[in-house]
């Protein structure tokens, strides 16, 4: 199901109350009710949702409508903040032991994919720490767990230490742990069987592996499909065994993984780490405002929106706008209009960003031909004063010498000419509906 | 009373075990449900909008989605008012009928298709870690002591551990596995196992295949392009495409069943991991907007934990403590 992302969900009272000066009560009202659809198509806990949406009612009324910002882009950036607040800050340091080894446990229920991140962390850290990592296979009840990690192991050239699966896996740690110290791994990564939380035999279980590991990491791996037991579940592994940190897997999926919110919201154990695929390398430190706009499902429309406040001057733009409804519109301004796009970064980049843009019928053929930008610059910057404000002088033999000092042809001087006239009767027409343009409609944008 | 009696009848009969595994594996989980469920009837004595809004959520935090969950809602009060329902008592009936339509519409739904003579080609796929290699283990064993020839495929030629992960099952189940090198062509290895199950005149040839994300389109052309083998080998299968589906999943199952279905055809679920606490509650919506029935649960991870889905069963575990409060009655005394 394509889920409406939170910014199309906002269209409708965007539309309502575009013009505006303050969102008002009645406003937040309509958008609270978006917001809390979203956030539970999302999978964030309902209970979760109604405490979010009551904080963000207080923090969205009467606000001051940014003049860079449609209101509605103004409460999704709220939202956004809070959400990001909520998911806690961006570093997500491991804790290392001061006398090495370093213990990390992994626990979960089954299928979360405890071993793939195992063996990912054992990769990862010992990239990024130079470590000397050991594996402990503690997981004797899955068929085939123990070659599953060996067999991670050899790819990774990463040793595991196993007893087989007729030893307790209380006693495997406990003769993993001595071996790490022996032969002075510095890194220990254990990896448990899946287990429900309601399991109190296999909670007793991890309670002990803890004991005789004293692990400096205890990651609840959580798959970021998973719905509204999420907090169930974090809630009685963290009871139990007092987490540091979750991993959060599958995240390469389409899902919006609302889980990662219940889940810090409700235990306050940070998200430390992503899985992107099922390939060794497929790991990522947790970026809380990726995950936010994830939740939202905006794409990064908040960079976006960021990028776009800070190198487009908004009073220039409403100047150029003015500009564009008179006839003084000039092939200067228009020049200055693509350098401070430009500005913004790549146009695929901000294209990419933009949420739902391959939705929109135009736009999804659209490529944005950055040679073609750059010849258009180069045009432009190859005419006279003149010829820039007043492009009805440039005649053909104009023409040619533009072309020979822009490397282009008159082909190419000629079309840039019609292109911009079509433009400035199509906006004149637009404007004249009383249409505002909005600084990201630029014309070769269409 | 006279749904909880209906049920009673409709439950007599059943084996003692089939009830109590779900019970046992559902009324744990249920629990919170259920209680909440009681507290709603006792706070709410008449139907009115509170007490609809208070059903919303629960059935939101099942995992229902909304959509779904207001259509549920929309059909519940249009029941309340044409049978002109105005206690919450009664009205649990009236929900209880409205979720079993929901969940069963016939009795096809629930059985598994299978050819009544020659080879039947069930293929099992999902997203990572659903439960597809223990399904089929738990899936053999239950056509082998019906009586049947089986013989296991093993096309997860990815996952590290996943070809000695089904051969586990085999050898549990003394059920042979066709299988290749890790690394190799699963639509190979399928069509290797066709030619044995062909030759062997097996039954039932179950196809285990590698968890993927259905977002990835080569993986999911990777099926399409097994499934192609098996219909071009076998006219007619595979006989059952089962989505296999971890009900501790949220919204996402939505996606999962539309895109599984694109690519190969689903023809019914098995819902997993329910012996925990998750809800499962997607299923309806799935129901709801796919219209793909769900066939078989999974209630743990032994050989024996798969059961035949049962909405009468699965909704009595889900309300249990609610039936037992209206009657006075254990539902212990019920068998
Ligand atoms: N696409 C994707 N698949 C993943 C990711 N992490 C794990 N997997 C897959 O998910 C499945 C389950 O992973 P495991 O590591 O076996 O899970 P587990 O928690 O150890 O499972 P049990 O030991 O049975 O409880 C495997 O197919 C993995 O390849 C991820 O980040 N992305
Ligand atoms: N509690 C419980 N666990 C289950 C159930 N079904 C499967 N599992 C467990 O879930 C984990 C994953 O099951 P698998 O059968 O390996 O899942 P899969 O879909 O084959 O996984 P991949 O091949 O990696 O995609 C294992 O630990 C199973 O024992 C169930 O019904 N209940
Ligand atoms: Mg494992
Ligand atoms: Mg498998």
């Amino acid at each position: 199901m394509a889920f409406e992302s939170l910014s199309d969900r906002l269209q409708a009272t965007m539309k309502r109350i575009r013009g505006r000066g303050k969102v008002s009560e009645a406003d937040v009202k309509q958008m609270t009710r978006e917001i809390r659809l979203a956030l539970l198509e999302a999978d964030v806990n309902f209970k979760v949702v109604k405490k979010f949406v009551k904080s963000i009612q207080e923090r969205a009324v009467g606000q001051e409508v940014l003049k860079s910002l449609t209101p509605g882009q103004q409460v999704i950036k709220v939202v956004q903040e809070e959400l990001t607040d909520l998911m806690g800050g961006t570093q997500t340091k491991i804790n290392f032991a001061l006398k090495p080894p370093t213990v990390l446990l992994f626990v979960g229920l089954q299928g979360a994919g405890k071993t793939t991140s195992a063996a990912k962390l054992a990769y990862y850290i010992r990239k990024t720490h130079n470590k000397n990592p050991l594996m402990i296979a503690a997981d004797i009840y899955r068929p085939a767990a123990i070659k599953q990690l060996q067999t991670l192991g050899g790819q990774l050239n990463i040793p595991v230490f196993s007893l087989g699966d007729k030893v307790s896996p209380v006693e495997i740690v406990r003769q993993g742990m001595e071996q790490a110290r022996a032969n002075h791994h510095d890194l220990v990564l254990i990896d448990t069987a899946g287990r429900l939380h309601i399991d109190e035999g296999l909670m007793d279980e991890l309670e002990q592996i803890k004991e005789v590991s004293h692990p400096d990491e205890v990651f609840l791996v959580v798959d970021a499909m998973t719905g509204q037991d999420a907090v169930n579940v974090a809630t009685a592994f963290n009871d139990r065994l007092s987490l540091t940190g979750v991993v959060m897997t599958k995240l390469d999926g389409d899902t919006r993984g609302g889980a990662a919110l219940s889940i810090r919201s409700v235990t306050g154990t940070p998200i430390k780490f992503v899985g992107m695929g099922e390939k060794m390398d497929a790991l990522e430190p947790f970026h809380p405002d990726r995950m936010a706009s994830r939740i939202l499902g905006m794409g990064d429309v908040l960079s976006l929106i960021e990028k776009a406040q800070a190198t487009i001057d908004e009073e220039k733009a409403r100047d150029m706008q003015q500009k564009l409804l008179s006839v003084t519109f000039t092939l200067d301004d228009f020049l200055e209009q693509i350098g401070q796009v430009r500005n913004m970064g790549p146009l695929e980049d901000l294209l990419a960003m933009m949420p739902g843009a391959n939705r929109f019928k135009g736009m999804k053929n659209m490529q944005v031909d950055e040679k073609k930008i750059d010849q258009i610059q180069a045009i432009i910057r190859s005419m006279t004063p003149g010829e820039k404000t007043d492009p009805d002088i440039i005649n053909a033999s104009r023409k040619k010498r533009i072309a020979l000092g822009s490397g282009t042809s008159v082909a190419d001087v000629n079309r840039l000419l019609k292109q911009f006239k079509d433009m400035k009767k199509m906006m004149k027409q637009f404007m004249g509906k009383g249409k505002k343009r909005n600084p990201f409609n630029l014309p070769f944008m269409q | 009373m006279g749904f909880f009696n209906n049920m009673k009848n409709r439950l007599t009969g059943r084996t003692h075990s089939v009830t109590d595994k779900f019970r046992d594996g559902l009324s744990k989980t249920r629990h919170s449900l259920a209680e909440q469920m009681n507290n709603l009837v006792k706070k709410y004595r008449r139907v009115d909008e509170d007490f609809f809004d208070e059903l919303e959520e629960l059935l939101i935090e099942s995992d229902v989605g909304m959509t779904t969950v207001m259509d549920l809602v929309d059909r519940l009060k249009d029941e309340a008012r044409t049978r002109n329902i105005k206690e919450t008592a009664l009205l649990k009936d009236v929900i209880i009928e409205v979720l079993s339509d929901f969940l069963i519409r016939s009795k096809e739904d629930t059985e598994l298709n299978l050819n009544p003579s020659g080879l039947s080609v069930i293929l099992l796929v999902g997203v990572n870690g659903a439960g597809k290699t223990t399904t089929i283990g738990k899936l053999a064993n239950r056509l082998k002591s019906e009586g049947k020839s089986v013989l296991l495929a093993a096309a997860d030629t990815f996952r590290a551990g996943a070809i000695d992960q089904l051969q586990v099952w085999g050898d549990r189940t003394g059920i042979d596995v066709i299988k290749h090198q890790e690394g190799s062509d699963p639509a190979s290895v399928v069509f290797d196992a066709l030619q044995a199950a062909k030759s062997r005149k097996t039954d039932v040839l179950l196809c285990d295949t590698a968890g993927r994300l259905q977002n990835k389109v080569n993986l999911m052309k990777e099926l399409e392009k097994i499934k192609r083998v098996i219909t071009r080998e076998c006219p007619g299968a595979p006989h059952e495409v089962l989505l296999v589906l971890d009900a501790t999943t949220g919204q996402n199952a939505l996606n999962q069943a539309k895109l599984f279905r694109q690519a190969s055809e689903v023809t019914g679920i098995v819902l997993t991991k329910l012996d925990g606490t998750a809800k499962g509650g997607i299923v309806l919506a799935i129901r709801n907007e796919l219209d793909i029935p769900v066939k078989l649960v999974g209630l743990g991870e032994q050989l024996n934990d798969l059961q035949t889905f049962d909405a009468d069963a699965f909704l009595y575990g889900l309300f249990s403590e609610w039936f037992q409060s209206e009657d006075g009655a254990d539902p212990e005394s019920l068998n």
